[in-house]
């Protein structure tokens, strides 16, 4: 049996996550994602290393073996139920409906193999063409990414190619089989800055021109800014706030939020920094306290905060955070911008 | 990659020059005198000064050894001491037969190896990989001589399936691949083949799983590859090292046989070797270590040529 793209429900959401759990042995490393991803929108995924957005991602894909973790929850793709797909459907799911983007291309392509021959590889796993059909459809998408000279570069072992380059040829391989959905895990974190920004430009166009939904993992709230629809915020195996790129950046109503906002604010602007000027560290992912988990570092921690988690509540449409203390929070966010106006760098 | 091969070979010429120095010095450094063994106690200085001089050995070193060499350049590598038969004839009789015992004993190896190490390498910490990681141990530890002699006593003393020595039933030293001549070399094969056994299969479950590990693996399955697909690119990425590995094997069980060679009695250049040696018969051994040598330095050419052309990354210049 082979998933074509009728099976899924047309007017589905194209990444629904509901209450998604994703467990290694004892430690339950993502707890209870709430997300929804619709069609042709970009959203990006925040939070400090270690906040289980990659775990995230590839448990879209099922990537974890199977005897190692455990994924519960609600988990649908364009419709289809994931946790319910069998090996071989998996197997055509995988790469078809949804591909992803990794961070290191250099790593992430096969080094033995030609990258052109990875791609018609891809093409001839999913679909009935010849070998010529394949080689002229990656050519397409190798022109299509804008790889200079790409009938050459089509013939290019990884690590001939430069890491710009790589990455393009990556995409390439993600869009080879027109996928719904593109999962990028930190696509531009190992290239250089100005190459940083073609990427990312080059993914924002793709995803207009082509319809896709993108989920986009970054530590920079400016590339956030600049590709996402959505900003979807996470700490802990939680998503802490969600909402439009404006909502969040403009209006945050969650203090971790406002604190990684603040520290790119005082972090010199520099491109790519990574996100870890708020004072302390993530709580212990075997050892959760009750309570909301950012309460040890936050500065609106009150009693309460420490006894019971958090509800989510809807700030605006399509704005959720899960805070006990939201007002407090946009206001404190408010009156420190005034004070950063008031005060001219 | 013709050019690649054309330098690999320049860069070759001088190492053939230094094994020739060697083998050539080895010989004439070793104590005793090498014409004791053929003549009888009691002979005249005359008659020692006349061999002597018939075999060469009044004149300087390095003369010697340019005459040696330009003998051995053009494929004379003088006269057995001992049968008085050209050296080269015999030397290349045993090589012939070594290499068709170390080819089966290698290819026995690769085979079991192989097999093991991506057992192991894909099923880690499982009772399969424990059973070959001690199969492996228990290959690379036993002494082969006695395994050979256990065998004999199994399968041709007891049970009387196979023939314990010789390469033949005609007894003449010449191995031809049919029926009769394949049941000599299936015991020393298989005895000579446990070592390989162990070490190849020990470097492709460590290939593997290292293999296994890196994030190209979870690449693949990401675009869709099934295990089938994922395998093809293991067993691709794999083969370079596997293969060097299965060369140098080949290399070393065509130099050290000697005790599996003497246990089957297999007339290849271990036993000559071992012959050579107890009859001091200087330039016998002295060919023989020569044409060893010059093999192993070729063996390690197309190691490395092989290599280089299934390994992209290797540089070909
Ligand atoms: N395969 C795995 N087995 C066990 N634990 C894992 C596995 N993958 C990730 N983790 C753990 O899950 C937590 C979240 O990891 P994850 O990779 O999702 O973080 P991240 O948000 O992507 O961080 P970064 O920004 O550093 O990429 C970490 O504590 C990590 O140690
Ligand atoms: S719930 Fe309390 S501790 Fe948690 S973020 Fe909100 S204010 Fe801070
Ligand atoms: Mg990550």
């Amino acid at each position: 049996m082979t998933a074509t793209k009728s099976d899924a429900m047309p007017d589905a959401p194209a990444v629904e996550l509901g209450d998604l759990k994703v467990g290694f042995g004892k430690i339950r490393v993502v707890d209870g994602v709430d997300l929804t991803l619709e069609r042709g929108q970009a959203m990006a995924l925040i939070g400090e290393s270690g906040s289980g957005k990659s775990v995230t991602l590839r448990a879209i894909l099922r990537l974890f073996p199977e005897g190692r973790s455990r994924i519960t929850g609600t988990l649908k793709v364009a419709g289809r139920d994931v946790l319910a797909l069998s090996k071989r459907e998996l197997a055509d799911f995988r790469g078809r409906t949804v591909s992803m983007i990794f961070q290191e291309p250099l790593l992430a392509f096969d080094p033995v193999y030609t990258v052109g021959r990875q791609i018609t590889e891809a093409i001839q796993r999913h679909e009935k063409v010849s070998a010529s059909e394949a080689r002229k459809r990656a050519l397409a998408l190798f022109e299509r990414v804008r790889i200079p000279s790409p009938e050459r570069r089509l013939d290019n072992y990884p690590h001939e190619m430069s890491g710009g380059m790589r990455q393009r040829a990556m995409i390439a391989l993600a869009l080879a089989c027109r996928p719904q959905v593109l999962l990028a895990d930190e696509p531009t974190t190992a290239l250089d800055a100005t190459v940083q920004i073609q990427i990312l430009l080059l993914l924002r166009e793709l995803q207009r021109d082509l319809g896709l939904s993108i989920i986009l993992v970054t530590h920079d709230l400016g590339a956030a800014v600049e590709v996402a629809d959505r900003i979807s915020v996470m700490y802990a195996g939680h998503v802490v706030e969600t909402g439009s790129a404006h909502q969040v950046v403009l209006d945050p109503h969650h203090p971790y939020t406002i604190g990684l906002l603040r520290s790119r604010a005082e972090g010199a602007m520099d491109k790519g920094a990574r996100l870890q000027t708020i004072p302390g560290s993530p709580p212990d992912l075997a050892n959760r306290p009750p309570g909301c988990p950012f309460a040890p570092r936050c500065f609106l921690a009150a009693e309460r905060c420490r006894q019971e988690m958090p509800p989510v509540a809807e700030i605006a449409p399509g704005h959720r955070v899960a805070c006990w203390r939201t007002e407090e929070a946009a206001a404190a966010f408010r009156a420190g911008e005034s004070a950063r106006e008031a005060v001219p760098a | 990659m013709l050019l690649y091969i054309l330098k690999r070979l320049i860069y070759v010429t001088p190492v053939a020059f230094g094994v020739s120095v060697v083998c050539f010095l080895l010989v004439h450094l070793a104590p005793g005198d090498p014409l004791s063994a053929v003549l009888p106690a009691d002979a005249t200085q005359a008659t020692i000064d006349e061999m002597r001089s018939a075999y060469g050995f009044d004149k300087p070193l390095p003369v010697q050894y340019a005459i040696w060499l330009w003998h051995v350049l053009q494929g004379d590598l003088g006269t057995s001491i001992a049968t008085g038969r050209p050296v080269l004839g015999e030397v290349s009789r045993a090589v012939v037969n070594s290499l068709i015992l170390a080819s089966v004993a290698t290819l026995i190896g690769f085979t079991f190896g192989t097999l093991f190490g991506f057992v192991a390498g894909y099923r880690r910490n499982s009772v399969l990989d424990r059973t070959a990681s001690a199969l492996s141990v228990f290959g690379v530890s036993v002494p082969h001589y006695w395994l050979g002699m256990v065998l004999v006593i199994i399968f041709s003393a007891t049970l009387g399936w196979l023939p314990p020595t010789g390469a033949g039933p005609d007894g003449s030293g010449n191995w031809r691949p049919d029926f009769e001549h394949l049941r000599y070399i299936i015991l020393p094969a298989v005895t000579m083949s446990v070592i390989p056994t162990g070490i190849i299969a020990r470097t492709v479950r460590a290939l593997v799983a290292d293999i296994l590990a890196q994030d190209f693996v979870e690449a693949l399955r990401a675009k869709g590859l099934d295990e089938w697909g994922v395998f093809k690119h293991v067993v691709r990425n794999a083969a370079p090292t596997a293969l060097a590995i299965m060369g140098l094997q080949l290399g070393y069980l065509l130099g050290g046989s000697i005790l599996i060679e003497t246990v089957f009695a297999w007339p290849g250049t271990g036993f000559l070797l071992n012959a050579a040696i107890f009859q001091r018969d200087l330039p016998l051994l002295q060919g023989s270590i020569l044409v060893l040598a010059m093999f192993f330095v070729l063996l390690n050419l197309i190691v490395d040529v092989m290599q280089t052309a299934l390994d992209p990354r290797i540089e070909r210049a």
